[in-house]
C-alpha cells in the first residue's frame, strides 16, 4: 500500500498561545535538596535551632582564640570565685557570695588582683569555669560526632542486609545485636579502657558500639516494610540487582528514618559521654568534658550552685537544640509524615 | 506460635552462654587484683586466698567450674561483700531496682501515651507545642541532672522528700520521677508521630462517617494502631532505665543492683561484675522476647518466624 503524500502546505500551525500561557511554569522548578533547604528554612523553630548549634559549634571549634583563660590553669588562691561579670553590678554576676548569712565580696576576701574576674566563676582549683565549659563543650560535641559517625557506618548497611535478607542471615544477625545490645555499655566501656588508652577514642568506640543497635533494628524493621512495596517488587520484577535497590529505593525512603534516628544519636552520645564521666569513668582529668563539669559541679551544689547550673544549662540547649532542629530535618525531608 | 516462642526461650540461653563467656574472658583481661589490701598479705598468704577463690587453677579449669556453676544457678561468691554468694547479693538488692525501674516506666509510658495522644488530636494549636516542649524536655535533661535538681529543691530546700534515704513509697518518688522523664519524652514523642499518622488514615476517615463520636474514634480505633510502635521501644526503654538507675540510685543511695554494679567495678570485685552482666543480659533479653511477641499479638501484619522474607 502506497502511503499518499500530503504537501507541506495543507499543514498549519494552531494557534495555541493560549495554551502556551497556561502550560507555562510559573515557579522555577526545585531539586529534591532545595527543597528540603526551602522547607526547613521556613521552620522557624528549626532556623532558632540550627544558628544556636552553629553558634556553639563555631565557639568549640574556635576555643583556643574565644576562652580567656587556659582551661586547665590553677590559681589555689583564686579557688570557688562566684561568677563576676566585669564592674557592672547585675546580682547573680557581680563577685558576691552568702557567706553566713551575709552577701559578702568573694573576690575581695581571697585578695584578688584588680580587674581579675570571672564570668562563670572559679572551681575548687581556681580554673575559670568558662574556658573549662567551652573546652569541655569542645570535647563533648567531638566525642558525639564521632560516635554518631561510627554509628551510621555499622548500623546502615548491618540494619539493610538484615531487613532484606531475612530468613537465616537475618536470624542470625539479629541474635548478634541481641548480644551486643544485652551486655550492659559500661562493661564495653570497661574493655575499651584496657585495649585502648581511658580517653576519648575508648569513648567513642564505646558509645558506637553499643549505640549501632538501636539504628540497625530501626533500619530493619523499616526495610520489612518497604520490600513489600510496590516499587520494590516492580524494581525486583525488572532485575534490578539488590545493592542497586537498596541504594536506590532503599535509603532514600530510609532517609527520614537514619536523620531522626541521628538526631537521637548525637544527643544519646553526649548523654552517655556525660554518664561515663560523672561515674568517674570518662575523660580522664585533667581535661574538661560537660559530664566531668557536671559531676564537679555536683558536688558542691549545695554551696556553690553556680558550678552545676552553667554545665547542667550547656547540655540542656545542646540536646534540646539537636532534638528540635531533628524534628525539623525530617519534616523538611519528609513533609508527610508532619502532617 | 509455641514453637516460635520455645525457638526464642532456646536462643536466650544460648546468647546467655555467650555472653557468660565473653564477660568471664574479659573479666580475666582486667587489671588489677580484687584483694586491695595485696601489699600487706604476704606471697603465702595471697596464694591462699587465690586458692580459696580457685583462683590457682589454669583460666579454662576456672570457666568450666563457672560456667557449670551456672548451669546450677550459682554466679560465684563475691570478693569484696564478706564473701556472699553474688546471686544473694542480687537477691538482696533487687527489690529496690525493680520497684522504682518498673514504677518510673510504667509512669513514664502512661503520661507519655497521654502527652502524645493529646498533643496528635489538637495537632498545631498551643496544646500540641507544650506537649512537645515536654516531651522534648523529657528526652534532653539527663536523669542525673533532673535527679539533682530534684534532691536539691524538693528534698534539700524545700523538705518533701527525703533527700537520700530508703524505708517507703515516699523514699521512691523522686527517683521515679528522675527515671521517669525520658520514657515520657519518648513515648510521648513517637506517639505523637504515630497518631498522627493514624488519624489521617483511611479507617478513621470511616470511623467518623460512621457517626463515631471523636473520643469513640480515638479510643477505639486510632489509640490500638498507635500504640505499635510504643510496644518497640519498650526494649531500649528498659535498657536507658537500667543505665540511668546506676547512677540515680547513687545520687539517692538506694541500696539497689545498680548503685551495687558501679561500686562492683570500682572495687575490682569480678565475680560481682560478671554476675550482674549476665543478670542483666538475662533481664534485657526476656524483656526484647516478650516485646516481639507482643509486636506479633498486636499487629496481625507483621510475619512470624521468616522473618517475613516471602
Amino acid at each position: 500500500m502506497e502511503i499518499p503524500q500530503i504537501p507541506k502546505d495543507k499543514f498549519k500551525f494552531l494557534n495555541n498561545e493560549g495554551n502556551k500561557e497556561q502550560e507555562k511554569i510559573g515557579t522555577p522548578s526545585l531539586t529534591y535538596m532545595q527543597d528540603v533547604r526551602r522547607r526547613l528554612f521556613q521552620n522557624k523553630v528549626a532556623v532558632v535551632c540550627l544558628t544556636l548549634l552553629s553558634l556553639i559549634v563555631l565557639i568549640s571549634v574556635f576555643a583556643p582564640i574565644i576562652a580567656p583563660y587556659n582551661p586547665n590553669a590553677q590559681h589555689a588562691t583564686l579557688s570557688n570565685l562566684p561568677p563576676k561579670l566585669g564592674n557592672l553590678n547585675i546580682p547573680g554576676f557581680n563577685g558576691y557570695q552568702n557567706m553566713g548569712g551575709k552577701m559578702v565580696d568573694a573576690y575581695q576576701q581571697v585578695h584578688a588582683p584588680k580587674g581579675t574576674y570571672y564570668i562563670l566563676g572559679t572551681d575548687y582549683l581556681g580554673r575559670d569555669l568558662l574556658s573549662r565549659i567551652i573546652y569541655g563543650t569542645r570535647l563533648s560535641l567531638i566525642v558525639a560526632v564521632l560516635a554518631t559517625l561510627v554509628d551510621l557506618l555499622i548500623g546502615i548497611p548491618y540494619g539493610i542486609v538484615s531487613g532484606w535478607k531475612g530468613g537465616m542471615t537475618d536470624n542470625v544477625m539479629q541474635r548478634i545485636v541481641e548480644i551486643v545490645s544485652s551486655v550492659p555499655n559500661l562493661i564495653v566501656v570497661i574493655l575499651m579502657m584496657i585495649i585502648l588508652k581511658p580517653g576519648l577514642i575508648s569513648i567513642v568506640l564505646a558509645i558506637a558500639i553499643t549505640d549501632w543497635v538501636t539504628m540497625a533494628r530501626l533500619i530493619r524493621a523499616q526495610t520489612f516494610q518497604l520490600k513489600e512495596q510496590e516499587y520494590v517488587l516492580a524494581a525486583r520484577t525488572l532485575g534490578e540487582s539488590s545493592t542497586k535497590i537498596a541504594t536506590k529505593h532503599l535509603i532514600p525512603n530510609l532517609s527520614s528514618t537514619i536523620i531522626i534516628q541521628t538526631m537521637f544519636t548525637i544527643p544519646n552520645a553526649i548523654f552517655f559521654e556525660a554518664f561515663l564521666s560523672f561515674i568517674g569513668i570518662g575523660i580522664p582529668a585533667p581535661n574538661a568534658s560537660l559530664g566531668t563539669l557536671l559531676s564537679d559541679g555536683q558536688k558542691a551544689f549545695r554551696f556553690l550552685p553556680y558550678q552545676m547550673w552553667a554545665p547542667a544549662i550547656i547540655l540542656s540547649i545542646i540536646m534540646i537544640a539537636t532534638n528540635l532542629l531533628g524534628d525539623g530535618l525530617r519534616d523538611a525531608f519528609d513533609p508527610q509524615s508532619s502532617d | 506460635m509455641a514453637k516460635y516462642i520455645l525457638k526464642r526461650i532456646l536462643y536466650l540461653f544460648l546468647t546467655l552462654f555467650i555472653i557468660a563467656t565473653i564477660t568471664f574472658f574479659l573479666m580475666k583481661m582486667l587489671p588489677g587484683t580484687p584483694f586491695s589490701n595485696q601489699n600487706r598479705l604476704s606471697p603465702e598468704q595471697l596464694a591462699i586466698v587465690k586458692a580459696q577463690y580457685g583462683l590457682d587453677q589454669p583460666i579454662l579449669i576456672q570457666y568450666i567450674r563457672y560456667i557449670g556453676g551456672l548451669f546450677q544457678g550459682n554466679l560465684g561468691t563475691s570478693f569484696q561483700f564478706n564473701n556472699e554468694p553474688v546471686t544473694q547479693l542480687i537477691g538482696q538488692r533487687l527489690a529496690p531496682s525493680m520497684q522504682i525501674g518498673a514504677q518510673a516506666m510504667i509512669l513514664g509510658t502512661i503520661l507519655g501515651i497521654l502527652l502524645g495522644a493529646i498533643a496528635a488530636i489538637r495537632k498545631n494549636t498551643w496544646v500540641d507545642t507544650l506537649a512537645t516542649f515536654v516531651s522534648i524536655l523529657g528526652i534532653s535533661i539527663p536523669s542525673f541532672v533532673l535527679a539533682v535538681l530534684l534532691q536539691f529543691y524538693l528534698a534539700y530546700k524545700w523538705h518533701i522528700y527525703p533527700v537520700a534515704l530508703w524505708d517507703n513509697f515516699q523514699s521512691s518518688v523522686l527517683p521515679t520521677i528522675a527515671l521517669a522523664a525520658l520514657p515520657l519524652g519518648n513515648v510521648a514523642r513517637f506517639m505523637r508521630t504515630e497518631m498522627v499518622d493514624v488519624l489521617s488514615s483511611d479507617y478513621i476517615e470511616l470511623a467518623k462517617s460512621k457517626g463515631n463520636s471523636e473520643w469513640q474514634v480515638v479510643v477505639k480505633h486510632a489509640l490500638r494502631n498507635s500504640l505499635i510502635p510504643i510496644v518497640t521501644i519498650i526494649g531500649p526503654m528498659a535498657v536507658s532505665t537500667m543505665t540511668g538507675s546506676m547512677v540515680v540510685e547513687n545520687i539517692f543511695s538506694i541500696p539497689g543492683i545498680g548503685e551495687q554494679f558501679v561500686k562492683s567495678i570500682t572495687t575490682n570485685d569480678y565475680p560481682t561484675i560478671m554476675g550482674l552482666t549476665i543478670f542483666y543480659s538475662f533481664l534485657l533479653i526476656l524483656v526484647f522476647l516478650v516485646v516481639d511477641i507482643l509486636y506479633v499479638l498486636i499487629d496481625p501484619r507483621i510475619r512470624l518466624g521468616n522473618g517475613g522474607n516471602e
